[in-house]
């Protein structure tokens, strides 16, 4: 008998028949408390920010020059762009601009200083971007090598206020990545340190009419 | 389980050692407080915490209930997906599997991400004894790997050593394994991060395979969901070419919107964060993005036995929080060694002794292992009555019974040691059985206060060294109880 018929066996042996199925409670809050769209990127913005998050309110207009300002103050000379990124916000930048090609090495993305992409999604409650990457946020390791992260999100377009209103919005065959501040561990003494492995620096742009 | 822990000494005696540690208690106490203070506020921010709980108790008790039809339906997606499944059916099988599976990408080292599941199963051991280097990458594991040291706590491997302690063991071990810690590394944690970050930065770069574990498998998609707080769980599930994901098969849970859940009282429960850092979620292979091989190795390895017990099943909705271990006053004070597991902790003195049998000595008393204070069934994101299995538990070490191993079902026999404690349970059940015996044994008793002695004869001496023998009553509680009834009925009767 291969381990499967086993395990399988040994699970039907253990449960009793008839199994109905159970109705799972779902009286749990779709979103906790009631915010116009302008106080849910508020409470993005403090929630992102309590998780050492640096956070950019910015419009259209003046992006170009806020993205060009920040891989300055970075001293940046390279900068990771995902294929889709729109030209414009890196116009003003001066940086050389990396591709996102299936054939760099994890040497050459180490190598690069900053990246900048947009997202999927941001959800207010819990002060989280994620990433599904699509065109404007490239393959997962390019958000990760580089320890500087800038993260474009359209608002109020992009947010969300909860964990139960993000899910149904992604889609789960695409690879994701959920970011709530910068890489951080507590595993000494429980004090928080940030940047271990991932971006030490996490940057958050907050695209909208201001 | 793994022959990691053979050897060790029972609770008790672990224990005893543990205590008259000061700097371990010291390290303990501080760390357990400082989380479970931090935790009560994150939980407190979420009105309907009561009602994801048990939202989340639903979901899981469902699964364990059709584990069957939803790791086949897991096992389709993942194939379709891209990837392949295996089974293994214990320890043994799952570690040669994954050596397999290793040796055929011509690799001789893997990176890994802190998984219970590969610790519980000895997959480092396996591994090494293979030739091929096992590197741990969570900077808890890596103080634990390069300290020669066991974890100690599910969330916080390292939490039994202080900043000194780490910097000793990096500017000693380091040069060994890789990258040497830098001249003159201080004990700052920033200081102690960055020693870390560089030294396992070189081996990300080049690593060519991983061995992850799963907190999530979503059984409707075939995601796979790693939480994690530091970006060595995202090298480890990105960079590589061939990823192996060894995971327990109780992780499995119905719908990617049940994740929902979890991703709101795992983080919470665990870290006290409102979200972990990272979460990675991943559905089998995707082109030119991440790994281009994956394997899931799903590990029974004594779960269907879990399984088929109906009060200690509840074990398995465990999600690995470690929430229980940092309220547990009896953790706080004996540290995660003590029980001998790679699950410590309440939940560990009912997950190891289902997983392993409470065949060896240290599995017998780890039901033992707690006050029932029950300060870590409040504490649980899925609601399992911990207490109530330590005392079927106990019930069953004391009294053996009817038991499921390796899929058989069989009788065991009471555990060595417990004579006594067998021989005061059979004759409380006399007594109790016989409520005539048991009102006239408690008059004879209340007559006889005058002979109290001081100390107890036989096995209860132990007991009386350290404590004074209570003084009996003048009369039993019954006697009193009636006494008040029949006052009460003659009061009633007169106007």
């Amino acid at each position: 008998m291969s381990a499967k018929e086993q395990i399988l066996a040994r699970i039907r042996r253990a449960l009793p028949e008839p199994r109905p199925d159970a109705d799972i409670p779902r009286d749990y809050l779709q979103a906790h408390g009631a915010r116009t769209p302008a106080e849910t990127v508020d409470l993005l913005a403090a929630n992102l920010a309590e998780y050492r998050a640096k956070v950019h309110r910015v419009d259209e207009d003046g992006i170009a020059v806020l993205l060009a300002r920040l891989l300055a103050e970075r001293g940046a000379s390279s900068v990771l762009v995902p294929p889709g990124l729109p030209p414009h916000w890196l116009a003003a930048a001066d940086p050389t601009r990396i591709h996102d090609r299936e054939a760099s090495t994890p040497y050459e993305l180490d190598a690069v200083d900053s990246v900048v992409t947009g997202c999927a999604l941001a959800i207010a409650e819990t002060g989280t971007i994620v990433l599904d990457g699509g065109p404007e946020q490239g393959r997962r390791r390019i958000t990760l090598v580089p320890d500087h992260h800038i993260c474009v999100v359209r608002v109020p377009a992009q947010v969300v206020d909860s964990v139960p209103q993000a899910l149904p919005l992604l889609d789960p065959t695409r690879p994701l990545t959920w970011i709530s501040g910068p890489s951080a561990t507590s595993d000494i003494e429980l004090d928080r340190v940030e940047g271990v492995h991932g971006p030490r620096t996490l940057e958050v742009i907050l695209l909208g009419a201001q | 389980m793994t022959g990691t822990y053979l050897g060790m000494p029972a609770f008790p005696d672990a224990a005893r050692e543990a205590v008259r540690d000061e700097v371990l208690r010291a390290n303990l106490r501080h760390a357990t407080h400082t989380i479970r203070d931090k935790r009560a506020r994150a939980v407190a921010e979420l009105e309907d915490w009561d009602r994801l709980r048990a939202a989340g108790k639903a979901v899981k008790d469902h699964t364990l209930a059709h584990l069957d039809r939803y790791l086949l339906q897991l096992e389709a997606a993942v194939t379709a997906a891209g990837g392949t499944v295996h089974w293994a059916a214990d320890a043994d099988e799952a570690n040669r599997i994954v050596t397999e599976l290793v040796r055929a990408t011509g690799e001789r080292e893997v990176v890994k991400v802190k998984s219970m599941a590969t610790q519980e199963i000895g997959l480092n051991e396996a591994l090494e004894a293979a030739g091929i280097a096992a590197y741990e990458t969570d900077l808890a594991e890596l103080i634990v790997q390069l300290g020669h040291d066991r974890p100690s706590h599910i969330l916080v491997p390292a939490i039994h050593r202080n900043r000194g302690e780490i910097r000793d063991i990096f500017a000693a071990e380091m040069g060994d394994w890789g990258r040497p810690a830098p001249e003159g590394l201080g004990d700052d944690p920033r200081e102690l991060a960055e020693a870390a970050r560089l030294h396992l930065r070189e081996k990300f770069l080049r690593a060519k395979v991983a061995v992850s574990g799963a907190n999530f498998m979503v059984a409707e998609t075939g995601t796979l969901v790693v939480f994690e707080s530091e970006g060595n769980g995202r090298m480890c599930l990105t960079l590589p070419e061939t990823l192996i994901s060894v995971v327990g098969i109780e992780k499995v849970i119905p719908t990617f919107r049940d994740l929902e859940i979890f991703l709101q009282t795992l983080p919470r429960s665990s870290t006290a964060e409102r979200m972990n850092p990272y979460t990675t979620m991943w559905t089998g292979t995707a082109d030119g993005d991440g790994p281009s091989v994956f394997h899931l190795v799903l590990l029974d390895n004594g779960r269907t036995d879990t399984l088929a017990d109906e009060v200690g099943r509840q074990a398995l909705r465990c999600i690995r929080c470690s929430a229980c271990l940092n309220v547990c006053p009896v953790y706080e004070r004996a540290g995660g060694h003590a029980y001998g597991s790679v699950y410590p902790g309440p939940i560990g003195a009912i997950l190891s002794p289902q997983l392993r049998g409470t065949g060896s000595e240290i599995d017998a008393t780890l039901p033992y292992a707690s006050t029932l204070c029950g300060a870590c069934y409040e504490v649980c994101p899925v609601a399992i009555d911990i207490p109530e299995v330590l005392v079927h538990l106990r019930e069953r070490v004391v009294q053996g019974g009817p038991v499921t191993r390796e899929g058989i079902r069989v009788r065991i026999r009471p555990a060595d040691g417990h004579t006594a404690e067998r021989a005061a349970m059979r004759a409380a059940r006399l007594l109790l059985d016989r409520p005539d015996a048991l009102r006239a044994g408690e008059r004879l008793l209340a007559r006889a206060r005058r002979l109290r002695p001081r100390r107890l004869p036989g096995p209860g001496r132990a007991w009386t060294d350290s404590r004074e023998l209570p003084e009996l009553p003048e009369r039993s509680f019954r006697d009193w109880w009636a006494a008040r009834e029949k006052a009460a009925r003659e009061k009633g009767a007169r106007p």
